[in-house]
C-alpha cells in the first residue's frame, strides 16, 4: 500500500500497521491531512480541526488506540476545544471539560483529529440544517450525507479519518451511515455515556461508532462502552468484548424481516430481499413477519423528542456561555416551540402522555417479536440519499426519513446499519438495519459482520 | 381525529413560554408547521391505549444515586466557570437588571 | 365590628429548607454557599447547566427528606421520581428546576401547634437556584449571578390551608425549624435564605366551607416575626376589600419590613405554565419498606415526644417544657434527659431544677457531666441543710446586739423584721434559704 493512501485503512488495519511498524504515525497523519486538504473544503465534514493532533498522537503510542485519528461529532464537549453543536448559539464555546466519550477516547490513546458537522443540535437527518453550511455526500456531492451525524459519516466515506463517533437520537448514526455507504452502530440506550453530549432527546440519545467496517464498529465500541457514574441512565453492567462475535457463524440464528408491507418501501424492500439470500446460505432461518406500523413511531418520536428538546435547549440563555436565544436557527426554534406546546397546560395529556403510551406499544411489540427472532432486519432508510436542498420547507423531513429506525430508538434497542446495495449510476448506497434486544449489540455485530464479509458492498473490503 | 387549529396568537403565547423571539412571518410559518406536525401526531389516536401505561425510560434502572461526597475532580475554578461567560464582573456572571420578580 | 366575626382565615404555608449535605443535590460540588470565599467556585458542568451536564441524585438528601416526612407523620411514596419544572430566570442554570411534581417523597403528614393540628400536604425534594445580586456598575443597573448555591438540595414542606392566624403560622414555623435542626439535616439560617417562608392567605365567609376563589401568596419572608406581621396585615387588608364587596386580586406579594406592609410583586399577569414532565436523566426512585424502616429505626425520640414524656414523668408544666425544647440539638435534649433521670432517682425536684435554669441560676446544658450538674444543683440549694446550731448562734448575737430593735418589733413595728433578716443573712455570709432564716428568727423573737 502506498503511503499516500494510508488514510483508506480501516481502524483494525491501522492499529495492526502501527503495531507492526509498517508505517509511522507521521505517514498516517500525512495521508489523513492530505485527504482533508483535498476534500474538506468542498464536503464540509469537519467544522474544527486540531492542528496539534499529530503531536498529541505521538504521546499516546503506548495506549491501545496508539494515536489513531478519530473524528468526533461536534455535539460532544471536548476540553479546551471549540464545541458548537453546529449552532451559532455556541459559536465561540470552548468547554472546560471533556464528555465521557472524549475522555475515554483520549485515555485509550485515540486522538480527536477534528469535530464534525451535524444538523444544528442534531435536529435533522440531512446535515443541511447546520449553522455552518451543509455537508455533502462524498459518494456523490449532489446529494446529502444524511444526518444528523452527516459530518462523521462523510469523514469516513471520504477517508478523512480512520474512525468516527456520532450520536443517535432516532437514526442519526444509522441513516447517514446508510446514505454514505459506511457502517453505523447505535448501541443500546445506556451502553455509552451521554455525559457531556449536548442533549437532544435525553431518553433516546445514544452515542456510537461510525466506521468503515463492522469489525471497526465493534472495536471502537469496546472503547466507548461502559458504566459512567456521571450518567444516571448509564447501565452498570459490564460491557462485553464486542469483537468476540466477529467471524462467528450465524447458523441457526432466527432472523425476522420486517416492514415488507409498508407502502413506499417497495424499492428498498425489493433490493433487500435479493440480498437476504446470503443469510440463508449462511444457515440462518429467515422469516418475513409483521411489526407495529413504523408510521406510528413518527408521531411518538415527534412528540417525545420535541418535548425533550424544548426542555434540553432551555439552558442556552447566553449568560454562562454562548449567545442568547435569538441565535437559534429556524429548526431549533420550531422544535422548541412545538415541544413547549405539547407540554403546556391542557395539551400534555393530549400529546405527550399519548405518545409515551404508544411508545409502550412499540416496546411490547418488539418484545413479542424478540421471543421469536434473534434479530429483526429492515431497510435503514426508505430510499437513497436525497438531493441537496431537499429539507427546505419540509417540517417532517427527518421523521419520515428515519421512520424505520424510530421504533428501535424509542425502545432503546441496539441497531446497526451496513451497506447492502450500491446504485451503479449515482454511486449512492442503501443500508440494512439490524436490530436486537436490549444489551445484545453482539448479535447485531455478528449478523452484520457475516453479511459484510460474504457480500461485495463494503468498499474497504472490496475497493471500487 | 381531534382537530387542532393553531393560531398565530397561540404561537405568540408559546414563543413567550419558550422564550424564543419570533417574527410575524415566523408566526405564520410556525402555525402551519405546527398543524402539519400535529396532523401526524393525531394519527396516534387510531391506536387503543386505554389500558397502556406510559414509558418514559427504557433501561429499567431505578434508585441510581450517589453517596453524599464532594467530587473535586469535576469542580471548576472560578476562572473555568466564567471562561465562556459573555459578560462577567468580579467573579460573577452579569446580566441586565432583572425587573420582573421570579414567579416561582 | 372586627372582621373576625364575619370572616375566617384560610392560610397555608410553603417552607423551603436547604439541606446541609456535604455535596449538592445532583452533583459532587461542595454544598456550602453561604461560606464560599468567592462567587462561582462551587460549580461544575452539572450545576452550571453546561451542554451534556447530567444530574445524579444525592442519596443522603433523599434519606433526609424521608426522615423529615417520618418525623412529621407523613406517608412515604414507595414509587417516586424527579420532574423538570420549566421557567426562565438568570439564576436558573438549566432553564428548568429538577423538582417533584405528582409523586413527592412524602405526603399527608401533620405538625401540632397550640392552636390545633396543621396538616401537611406534601414534602418534596428539589434543587436550589443560583443567587442574584442587584447592583449598579458604571451607571448601569445590572444583576450579578453566583451559582455556588445552584443545585443545593432544597426540601419544600407544604401545609394544608389549616392555619388560622399569624401567631399559629409563627408557632408552626418555629416548630418546624426546631425539628429540622434537631434532626441535624438543616441549619435553617433564615437571614441567608437557608429557610424561606411563603404564605398563601385568603379569607372566606364563616359559613363558607369551600376554599376561597382567590389566594394571595406572600413570598420572601425571612423571619417568623415578619411572617406573623405579614399574615396579620394581609388578613386586615383583604377583609377591608371584602367589606367593600371586592374580591382581593389573586397575586404574589412581598413583605416590606420597613413600611410594615405587603406589596404586590411586579410580575407576569398570566398564570405560570411550568410544563412539568418526568426528568429523563434520572431513573425513578423505588423506596423499599426496608429503606423506609431503616430510617424510621434511626429516628431519635422527637422533641414533641420528649416534651410530653417530661410533663408526665417529672410533672413539668407545658411552659417549662416549651422553653427547654428551644434547645434544638438532639444531644442537648438527650443530656437534659439524663440529668432529669438522675435527679428523679435521687428524689431531687426536677421542676425546681428547671426553674433554676429558666431563672438563669443554673447554666444549661453545660459541658459538665451529669454528676457535676447535679452537684451544682445541690450546691445551689445546700442552704436548706444549714447547720441549725450555727443559725441559732447568729440570731442570738444579732438580737443581743440590737435590743432596741427587738423592743420595737415586740411593740408591733413589723418592718423591723426585715432589718433582722438582713443582719442575720449578712453575718452568715452565704446563701441560705430565707425561709429557714425567717422561721428561726420568728421563733427566737417570740420566745
Amino acid at each position: 500500500m502506498s503511503k499516500s493512501s494510508l488514510n483508506t485503512l480501516t481502524l483494525t488495519q491501522t492499529i495492526e500497521g502501527l503495531k507492526q511498524k509498517t508505517f509511522s504515525l507521521q505517514e498516517l497523519y500525512g495521508a489523513i491531512n492530505q485527504a482533508i486538504e483535498q476534500n474538506n473544503q468542498k464536503l464540509n465534514a469537519y467544522l474544527t480541526l486540531d492542528d496539534k493532533a499529530l503531536a498529541k498522537a505521538e504521546k499516546t503510542t503506548h495506549l491501545p488506540l496508539m494515536g489513531v485519528p478519530i473524528a468526533v461529532k461536534d455535539n460532544f464537549c471536548t476540553k479546551d476545544f471549540r464545541t458548537t453543536a453546529a449552532s451559532k448559539v455556541l459559536d465561540q464555546f470552548v468547554p472546560q471539560f471533556d464528555s465521557t466519550v472524549a475522555k475515554k477516547l483520549k485515555e485509550a490513546g485515540g486522538v480527536i483529529i477534528g469535530k464534525t458537522n451535524l444538523d444544528a443540535w442534531a435536529h435533522g437527518s440531512s446535515t443541511e440544517t447546520s449553522g455552518y453550511g451543509r455537508t455533502l455526500n462524498p459518494r456523490n456531492p449532489n446529494y446529502l450525507p444524511g444526518g444528523s451525524s452527516g459530518g462523521s459519516a462523510a469523514a469516513i466515506a471520504a477517508d478523512m479519518t480512520i474512525a468516527a463517533v456520532g450520536s443517535e437520537t432516532a437514526g442519526s448514526i444509522r441513516q447517514p451511515a446508510a446514505w454514505c455507504g459506511v457502517v453505523g452502530l447505535k448501541p443500546t440506550y445506556g451502553r455509552v455515556s451521554r455525559y457531556g453530549v449536548a442533549a437532544m432527546a435525553s431518553s433516546t440519545d445514544s452515542p456510537g461508532p461510525i466506521t468503515k467496517t463492522v469489525e471497526d464498529a465493534a472495536l471502537l465500541l469496546n472503547f466507548l462502552a461502559g458504566h459512567d457514574p456521571n450518567d444516571a441512565t448509564s447501565s452498570p453492567q459490564q460491557a462485553p468484548d464486542f469483537t468476540a462475535v466477529l467471524n462467528k457463524s450465524i447458523k441457526g440464528l432466527k432472523i425476522g424481516v420486517i416492514y415488507q408491507d409498508i407502502p413506499g418501501l417497495e424499492m428498498v424492500n425489493e433490493k433487500l430481499s435479493e440480498q437476504l439470500q446470503v443469510f440463508k446460505e449462511l444457515g440462518a432461518q429467515l422469516e418475513t413477519t409483521k411489526a407495529l406500523d413504523p408510521r406510528y413511531a413518527i408521531g411518538v418520536y415527534t412528540v417525545v423528542q420535541r418535548a425533550e428538546v424544548s426542555s434540553n435547549l432551555a439552558r442556552y440563555d447566553g449568560i454562562r456561555y454562548g449567545h442568547d436565544r435569538s441565535y437559534f436557527g429556524p429548526e431549533a426554534k420550531r422544535r422548541q416551540m412545538l415541544g413547549t406546546y405539547t407540554l403546556s397546560k391542557g395539551y400534555a395529556e393530549k400529546y405527550y402522555d399519548l405518545a409515551q403510551k404508544v411508545r409502550t406499544l412499540f416496546l411490547e411489540d418488539n418484545n413479542q417479536l424478540f421471543k421469536k427472532y434473534d434479530v429483526l432486519i429492515s431497510a435503514t432508510s426508505p430510499g437513497f440519499a436525497k438531493k441537496i436542498g431537499a429539507t427546505e420547507g419540509a417540517a417532517m423531513f427527518g421523521e419520515l426519513e428515519d421512520m424505520l429506525l424510530e421504533p428501535s430508538s424509542l425502545t432503546g434497542q441496539p441497531g446497526i446499519s451496513v451497506p447492502y446495495y450500491r446504485d451503479p449510476k449515482t454511486h449512492l448506497f442503501l443500508g440494512m438495519n439490524i436490530v436486537a434486544p436490549m444489551w445484545q449489540e453482539q448479535r447485531v455485530i455478528q449478523v452484520a459482520d457475516a453479511f459484510e464479509k460474504n457480500t461485495q458492498w463494503n468498499t474497504w473490503r472490496n475497493p471500487l | 381525529m381531534v382537530k387542532s387549529v393553531v393560531t398565530p396568537k397561540d404561537v405568540e403565547h408559546i414563543a413567550k413560554l419558550a422564550k424564543i423571539p419570533v417574527s410575524p412571518t415566523e408566526k405564520r410559518s410556525f402555525a402551519t408547521a405546527f398543524e402539519e406536525t400535529l396532523g401526524v401526531v393525531n394519527q396516534l389516536r387510531q391506536l387503543d391505549v386505554t389500558q397502556t401505561p406510559t414509558t418514559h425510560q427504557v433501561t429499567g434502572l431505578e434508585n441510581v444515586w450517589r453517596d453524599d461526597e464532594v467530587d473535586e475532580t469535576k469542580m471548576f475554578s472560578q476562572q473555568q466557570a466564567l471562561a465562556n461567560g459573555t459578560k462577567v464582573h468580579d467573579g460573577y456572571f452579569m446580566v441586565p437588571r432583572i425587573l420582573e420578580e421570579k414567579d416561582v | 365590628m372586627s372582621w373576625q366575626e364575619t370572616y375566617e382565615p384560610v392560610i397555608g404555608l410553603e417552607v423551603h429548607v436547604e439541606l446541609k449535605t456535604q455535596s449538592k443535590m445532583f452533583c459532587g460540588c461542595v454544598n456550602n454557599p453561604f461560606h464560599a470565599k468567592k462567587p462561582n467556585i462551587y460549580t461544575c458542568p452539572v450545576c452550571l447547566g453546561m451542554p451534556g451536564g447530567l444530574p445524579v441524585p444525592n442519596k443522603k438528601a433523599i434519606e433526609w427528606t424521608v426522615m423529615i416526612g417520618l418525623a412529621t407523620n407523613c406517608k412515604t411514596n414507595t414509587f417516586s421520581k424527579f420532574d423538570r419544572k420549566h421557567y426562565f430566570y438568570p439564576d436558573l442554570a438549566k432553564g428548568y428546576q429538577i423538582s417533584q411534581y405528582d409523586l413527592p417523597f412524602c405526603y399527608e403528614g401533620s405538625v401540632n401547634t397550640s392552636f390545633g393540628k396543621v396538616r401537611l400536604n406534601r414534602i418534596h425534594l428539589e434543587e436550589d437556584t443560583g443567587k442574584l445580586l442587584h447592583t449598579t456598575i458604571k451607571g448601569k443597573k445590572v444583576s450579578l449571578v453566583d451559582f455556588n448555591r445552584s443545585g443545593v438540595p432544597l426540601v419544600e414542606i407544604v401545609t394544608e390551608p389549616d392555619i388560622k392566624n399569624g401567631a399559629q403560622a409563627k408557632e408552626y414555623g418555629k416548630k418546624l425549624r426546631q425539628l429540622l435542626r434537631f434532626l441535624n439535616v438543616a441549619d435553617c439560617d433564615m437571614e441567608q435564605g437557608g429557610m424561606r417562608l411563603e404564605a398563601n392567605i385568603s379569607l372566606r365567609k364563616k359559613s363558607e366551607k369551600n376554599l376561597p376563589k382567590y389566594k394571595v401568596e406572600v413570598k420572601n419572608i425571612n423571619s417568623f416575626r415578619f411572617l406573623e406581621q405579614a399574615i396579620n396585615f394581609e388578613l386586615d387588608r383583604q377583609a377591608k376589600l371584602l367589606d367593600k364587596g371586592e374580591q382581593p386580586k389573586q397575586e404574589t406579594r412581598g413583605w416590606d419590613s420597613i413600611k410594615n406592609q405587603t406589596v404586590a410583586h411586579r410580575g407576569k399577569e398570566e398564570a405560570a405554565d411550568y410544563r412539568y414532565f418526568p426528568d429523563p436523566d434520572i431513573p425513578p426512585i423505588h423506596l423499599t419498606r426496608k429503606f423506609i424502616q431503616n430510617i424510621q429505626d434511626a429516628l431519635p425520640e422527637l422533641p414533641e415526644t420528649i416534651g410530653q414524656r417530661w410533663q408526665k414523668e417529672y410533672s413539668l408544666h407545658p411552659k417549662q417544657v416549651a422553653i427547654l425544647l428551644e434547645f434544638d440539638e438532639s444531644k442537648e435534649l438527650a443530656w437534659l434527659d439524663q440529668v432529669f433521670a438522675q435527679l428523679s432517682k435521687h428524689s431531687l425536684p426536677v421542676s425546681q431544677f428547671v426553674n433554676d435554669f429558666i431563672n438563669k441560676k443554673l447554666k444549661l446544658p453545660s459541658k459538665n457531666s451529669v454528676a457535676q450538674t447535679i452537684q451544682a444543683f445541690k450546691n445551689l440549694h445546700q442552704a436548706e441543710t444549714i447547720d441549725t446550731r450555727e443559725l441559732a448562734t447568729v440570731i442570738k448575737q444579732v438580737l443581743d446586739e440590737n435590743q432596741d430593735a427587738v423592743k420595737k418589733y415586740q411593740a408591733g413595728e413589723q418592718p423591723v423584721f426585715g432589718f433582722f433578716m438582713g443582719q442575720v443573712m449578712r453575718r452568715l455570709g452565704k446563701k441560705v434559704d430565707p425561709q429557714a432564716i425567717r422561721q428561726a428568727l420568728q421563733a427566737a423573737l417570740e420566745a
